[in-house]
C-alpha cells in the first residue's frame, strides 16, 4: 500500500505570504495514503532536505511530494534528496505551489484551496510512479566542427589539444572565413591575416584534425554521442596527394574574368584557383561553373601544364560516412549586398561599395596592394563617406537588429583611410556609436582626436552621382537637423550582417532551431549560449548573431568545453522520460498497429521500425519502437496513437488521468 | 466591369490639360469611363490634418457613390486624391467600427468593394497592351521622370513600386520610346501645398528638381500629378526669378506623352495650356 510523504515549502514568504502553509499541510496529512504531512521554511536548503531523507525511513515511504516551486528550479535538488534517503528519485514529484499559486493569486481562502489541489493532483499521481532507471548511450569521441572560419578553428583546435579527434568540414576550398579577407583588426589594428594564418596552418597540421575542404553536409541522423553524418566532399578535379600546389595551372588557365569571391568581386580569378595565397589547403579546384572543359567540352589547358599530372575531370562527388559524438555549427555570417537600399545606389554606382570590399582595398593582399583607390577609375578618392546602419536597426527596410560590428569596423575603416591618405577627408554617419568592449571606445575617439575622422550624426537620405561625384544627402541631429550634403569621391556602406545563405537548410539537417532572420538559437540566452535546443550540437561564432572575433572566440572555447565535457564520459546518463510502445508476449507482441501516424509527427526522428519474425525468419508483425537515445519526451505520439500503444515514462496515460480525477472529485 | 472617373478639384481647375489628356488617349484607345456623380472633394492635405472622421468620411462618400453606381473600378488621375482615397480603403478595411461610424456620417453603405488605379496602373493595365501597335511617333526623348510624394507612398499601404526610387513611370516611357536618365530627383519634394502660402519655398525644391533634370541634359520632365505639375510649370517664373536664370525645360504629363506617340495634336492633349512652352511634339 502506497505511503506518501508531503513536503510543503514556504520558500520564505514567496509562498507562505499568500498560502496558508500549515492549512495545506493539515488538510493534506489527513488523506488516504498520506503517511507524513509537513511544512518548512526553505525545504531546499540543508535541513529542509535531511527532514525529506529522515521521514523517508521513519514513515517508510513509498512516494514524496515535494510541494514548492517550479520543478525547473529544484527538481534535481530534491530527487537527489530522495535518492540519499533511499528511495528512487522518480518517486519523487513537485507540485508547484510558488509560480502556479502564490505569485500569481492574492492572499485568501482561494488561494490556499487551490494551492491544496495542486498538491492533490501530485499525491494522486506519485502513487502510480513506477521506478526509473536512468538510461546509458555510449559516446562517439569524435567531433564535427561546421564551419572553417575563426570560430570552428578556435573549436576544433581546443577540442583537438583535449586529446580527440575532431573532423572540420568548410563548404569553400580554403578554411580561413571572413576575417582572412580582412585587412586589419580592430581595436589594435593588427593585421587580421598575421594572426590567422598560423591557427589555420595549425589545423592542417593537428594529427587530431581532419579537413575536409569543398565538402558540404548532406545529411545528419542519430543523437547525441551518435550521430550519423553525411558528408558530399565534392569534387575538386585534381589529385590533391599528387598535386604540389606549383599553381602553374592557375597562371595557364584561359578563363581569366571570373569575379573573384575572396576578393568581393574586386578582382579577377581563373577558373581553377586558389581562394588566396595563404590558403588552406593550398591546392586549387576547378569552378566547373566556368571551366571551358566542363561548358564547351575542350581545353584541358591545365591537364597539359601540370607537371605532375594531377588533374581529374572525371573525378566524381565522394559521401563520407561519418560517425560523430558532437558537432560544433560554426558556419559565420553574410552581409547583406543586394540592393535592397536603392537611394544609396549600390550597384548603380562602382564607386559606392560595402564594408568587406573596403577591407579588401585596404589589404595588402587585395586588389589595389593596399592601396584606397576606388573601383570606378582607380584615382585615390579626397573625400570618403562612410555609412554605418546601412539597414540595421531599420525595421522599416532593413532588419530590426543591430549588426554590432560595424561601429567598430567603421571606425577602423575611416581611421586606415586617415593613415593611407593623410589628405584625405573621412565622414562617418551614424545613429548611436555603439562601441562596448575593452579598448573599444578608446578606438573610437582616437578615430574622431587623432585621425580627425568627421562623425556626423544622422542618417543619410540618398546618395547619388552627378558630374562624376557623389553627392551624399544627409542630416546632422546635432545641429538642430541641419542638412548635410557632402561631395564625395567613394562611399562605403556598412550593411547588415545576416545569415549565411544555406543556414536555414543545415537547421534543418540539423533539427537545431533558428530564429526569424535565420541564425541558430541558443537553448537559452543567457545560461544555455552555446548549446541548441538538440543535445550534442553547438554553437561558435557569427552563425548565431552577428559578432566580433573576440566573441566569436570566446564562444567557440566555450562549445569546446562543453565537447570536452561530454567525450569525458564513455556513458551518457539521461532522464528515462521517454516514450515507450508497449510489448506483449507472442502472438500479440504490442496492441501497436503499424500504422506509423507516430513517425511522422515525431520531431526528434526517434521512431523506427522493429520487425518481429516467426521461427522460419518470416515477418509477421511490424511495429513502432522509439528509440530511447533520440526521444526527448514530449509525447506528441502518445497524443496521436490511435490504438492508445504509447505511454510516456513518469507522464502516462494512467497519471494524468489521476491527477484529473484528483481535481474532479471531492476529497 | 464599369470603369469610373474621379476628376478631383484639379483636374476640373489648374489641371485641365491633363483632363484632357486623359480623356484623349481613352478615346484613342477605346475606353470609356463614368464620371462619379454628385462628387465631392477629397479633403486633400487640408483634412487630414484638421480632423481624422472628416478626412475619412469625405473619400469614403465618393468611394460609397462609386459603389452604389456600379463602378467596380475607379481611375484617379491625381496622385493626392489616390493617396486620400486608398488610405481611406485601407483604414476603414482594417476597423470595421470605425467603418460603421463613417458609413453614419455619410449616410451611405460603404463597402469598400471598388478597385482604386492610379493613372500609371491604369495605363499599365489598359494602355501599354495595345500601345506597340497604336504607336505612330515614338516619344524619342530623353525624359526625366518626376514622381513626387504621394504617387507611391505611403508604401506599406499602396504597396506599388520601390518607394525610394520607383520605376514605374520610366518603364511606361521606355515602352514610348523615350529614354529616361538617371534621375536622383523622382522623389524629392516639390513644395507641394506651400504654392499658395510660400511660394519662395516651392520656387527653391522646384527649382533643384528642375536643374537636375535640365543639368543631365533631360529634354522634358514627366510628371503623374497635377500638384507637381502646377508647381514645375506653372511657377516657373518664380522659380527662375528666385535662382536667377531661365530653365527652359518642359514639363508634361505621362497621358500628353502618350498621346503624341499615338499621333494625337498637341491641342487635343493640352499642351497648349502650359506656361512653359513645350517645343516638342
Amino acid at each position: 500500500m502506497a505511503r506518501i510523504g508531503v513536503f510543503i515549502c514556504h520558500c520564505g514568504e514567496n509562498i507562505s505570504a499568500t498560502v496558508d502553509c500549515g492549512k495545506v499541510a493539515e488538510t493534506i496529512g489527513k488523506l488516504k495514503h498520506v503517511a507524513y504531512s509537513t511544512e518548512y521554511k526553505y525545504m531546499c536548503s540543508d535541513p529542509g532536505q535531511t527532514l525529506i531523507k529522515d521521514a523517508i525511513k521513519e514513515h517508510k515511504l513509498t512516494g514524496v511530494v515535494v510541494s514548492a516551486c517550479s520543478p525547473r528550479m529544484h527538481e534535481p535538488t530534491f530527487r537527489k534528496a530522495c535518492a540519499e534517503g533511499g528511495l528512487n528519485p522518480f518517486l519523487c514529484e513537485m507540485a508547484n505551489l510558488r509560480e502556479h499559486c502564490s505569485w500569481v493569486h492574492e492572499k485568501n481562502e482561494l488561494t490556499t484551496e487551490k494551492a491544496i489541489d495542486i498538491v492533490r493532483t501530485q499525491v494522486e499521481k506519485v502513487k502510480l510512479n513506477s521506478a526509473l532507471q536512468p538510461i546509458k548511450v555510449p559516446v562517439t569521441k569524435t567531433a564535427m566542427v561546421i564551419g572553417g572560419g575563426i570560430a570552428g578553428i578556435q573549436a576544433a583546435l581546443d577540442i583537438a589539444n583535449t586529446g580527440h579527434k575532431v573532423v572540420m568540414i568548410e563548404r569553400s576550398p580554403s578554411i580561413g572565413g571572413h576575417m582572412s579577407q580582412l585587412s586589419e583588426t580592430f581595436p589594435t589594428l593588427d593585421c587580421s591575416q598575421c594572426i590567422l594564418t598560423p591557427r589555420m596552418v595549425e589545423v592542417a597540421q593537428h594529427p587530431n584534425i581532419t579537413l575536409y575542404t569543398y565538402a558540404e553536409v548532406e545529411s545528419v541522423e542519430g543523437f547525441i554521442g551518435n550521430f550519423k553524418v553525411k558528408v558530399r566532399k565534392k569534387a575538386k578535379s585534381l589529385d590533391e596527394k599528387i598535386c604540389t600546389g606549383c599553381g602553374l595551372c592557375t597562371t595557364k588557365c584561359p578563363q581569366k574574368k571570373i569575379p573573384n569571391e575572396f576578393e568581393q568581386g574586386m578582382g579577377m580569378r581563373p577558373a581553377i584557383y586558389v581562394p588566396f595565397p595563404q590558403a588552406v589547403p593550398n591546392r586549387p579546384v576547378i569552378d566547373k561553373e566556368h571551366c571551358t572543359y566542363y561548358i564547351k567540352g575542350k581545353c584541358k589547358i591545365c591537364e597539359v601544364v601540370c607537371p605532375t599530372k594531377a588533374i581529374r575531370f572525371d573525378q566524381p562527388d565522394e559521401i563520407l560516412d561519418l560517425e560523430i559524438g558532437a558537432i560544433v555549427v560554426a558556419t559565420g555570417f553574410d552581409i547583406k549586398h543586394a540592393d535592397f537600399f536603392p537611394e544609396y545606389g549600390y550597384g548603380k554606382y562602382k564607386d559606392i561599395i560595402d564594408g568587406l570590399q573596403f577591407e579588401r582595398l585596404a589589404s595588402a593582399s587585395g586588389p589595389t596592394a593596399g592601396e584606397i583607390r576606388r573601383p570606378s577609375d582607380g584615382q585615390v578618392p579626397k573625400n570618403i563617406v562612410f555609412i554605418a546602419c546601412a539597414g540595421s536597426r531599420d525595421p522599416a527596410k532593413g532588419i530590426a537588429y543591430c549588426s554590432k560590428i560595424c561601429c567598430m569596423y567603421t571606425a577602423k575603416h575611416a581611421m586606415l583611410y586617415k593613415h593611407k591618405v593623410h589628405e584625405g577627408r573621412a565622414h562617418v554617419f551614424y545613429m548611436d556609436i555603439r562601441s562596448g568592449g575593452k579598448n573599444y571606445d578608446e578606438f573610437v575617439r582616437r578615430a574622431i582626436e587623432e585621425d580627425h575622422v568627421n562623425y556626423i550624426r544622422g542618417r543619410v537620405s540618398t546618395v547619388f552621382e552627378r558630374d562624376g561625384k557623389l553627392i551624399v544627402k544627409g542630416v546632422d541631429t546635432l545641429l538642430g537637423a541641419q542638412p548635410v550634403e557632402i561631395v564625395a569621391d567613394m562611399v562605403v556602406l556598412a550593411t547588415a550582417g545576416v545569415a549565411n545563405a544555406g543556414a536555414e537548410d543545415l537547421a534543418q539537417k540539423l533539427h537545431v532551431s533558428y530564429d526569424q532572420h535565420k541564425f541558430f538559437a541558443e537553448a537559452h540566452p543567457k545560461l544555455k549560449p552555446v548549446e541548441t535546443n538538440t543535445a550534442g550540437i553547438f554553437l561558435a561564432g557569427a552563425c548565431q548573431n552577428p559578432k566580433d572575433i573576440p566573441d566569436a572566440v570566446s564562444q567557440a572555447s566555450g562549445s569546446a568545453v562543453k565537447v570536452a565535457a561530454l567525450f569525458s564520459q564513455d556513458m551518457l546518463t539521461r532522464e528515462p522520460l521517454v516514450a515507450v510502445v508497449n510489448r506483449y508476449a507472442p502472438p500479440m507482441y504490442s496492441t501497436c498497429v503499424g500504422c506509423f501516424l507516430c513517425q511522422s509527427v515525431c520531431p526528434y526522428q526517434a521512431i523506427e521500425r522493429e520487425e518481429f519474425k516467426n521461427r522460419d525468419g518470416k515477418v509477421v508483425k511490424t511495429v513502432a519502437k522509439i528509440n530511447e537515445g533520440l526521444c526527448q519526451g514530449c509525447g506528441t505520439c502518445v497524443a496521436l496513437c490511435r490504438s492508445k500503444s504509447i505511454d510516456l515514462l513518469g507522464y502516462s496515460n494512467n497519471q494524468v488521468h489521476a491527477e484529473v480525477m484528483a481535481l474532479l472529485n471531492e476529497y | 466591369m464599369k470603369t469610373g472617373i474621379y476628376p478631383g478639384c484639379s483636374l476640373t481647375g489648374s489641371a485641365r490639360d491633363y483632363n484632357e489628356s486623359v480623356f484623349a488617349i481613352a478615346e484613342a484607345f477605346g475606353l470609356e469611363f463614368t464620371q462619379i456623380p454628385d462628387w465631392n472633394c477629397c479633403g486633400a492635405t487640408a483634412a487630414h490634418n484638421l480632423n481624422k472622421d472628416l478626412s475619412l468620411a469625405l473619400p469614403a462618400r465618393i468611394l460609397a457613390l462609386a459603389e452604389k453606381n456600379g463602378l467596380d473600378e475607379i481611375i484617379v488621375p491625381c496622385a493626392a486624391c489616390y493617396s486620400r482615397l486608398v488610405v481611406t480603403q485601407h483604414e476603414l478595411k482594417k476597423d470595421p467600427e470605425l467603418k460603421n461610424r463613417i458609413c453614419e456620417v455619410i449616410e451611405m453603405d460603404y463597402r469598400g468593394t471598388s478597385v482604386i488605379l492610379n493613372v500609371i496602373e491604369w495605363i499599365d493595365k489598359y494602355i501599354v497592351p495595345k500601345l506597340e501597335e497604336k504607336i505612330v511617333k515614338p516619344f524619342n526623348y530623353k525624359v526625366a521622370c518626376y514622381y513626387g510624394c504621394l504617387l507611391v507612398r505611403p508604401n506599406k499601404i499602396l504597396n506599388y513600386d520601390r518607394v525610394e526610387d520607383p520605376q514605374t513611370l520610366d518603364v511606361v516611357m521606355s515602352k514610348l520610346g523615350a529614354t529616361p536618365i538617371d534621375y536622383p530627383y523622382k522623389t524629392e519634394c516639390c513644395g507641394a501645398g506651400l504654392s499658395i502660402s510660400r511660394t519662395d519655398i516651392v520656387s527653391k525644391l522646384s527649382g533643384k528638381i528642375i536643374e537636375d533634370a535640365e543639368h543631365r541634359g533631360a529634354d522634358a520632365i514627366v510628371v503623374a500629378c497635377p500638384m507637381c505639375h502646377s508647381n514645375l510649370d506653372m511657377r516657373r517664373p518664380d522659380i527662375n526669378k528666385y535662382w536667377d536664370t531661365e530653365f527652359k525645360i518642359p514639363v508634361i504629363f505621362v497621358t500628353q506623352a502618350i498621346g503624341l506617340a499615338v499621333g494625337l495634336s498637341p491641342q487635343k492633349v493640352g499642351l497648349k495650356r502650359h506656361f512653359v512652352e513645350v517645343k516638342i511634339s
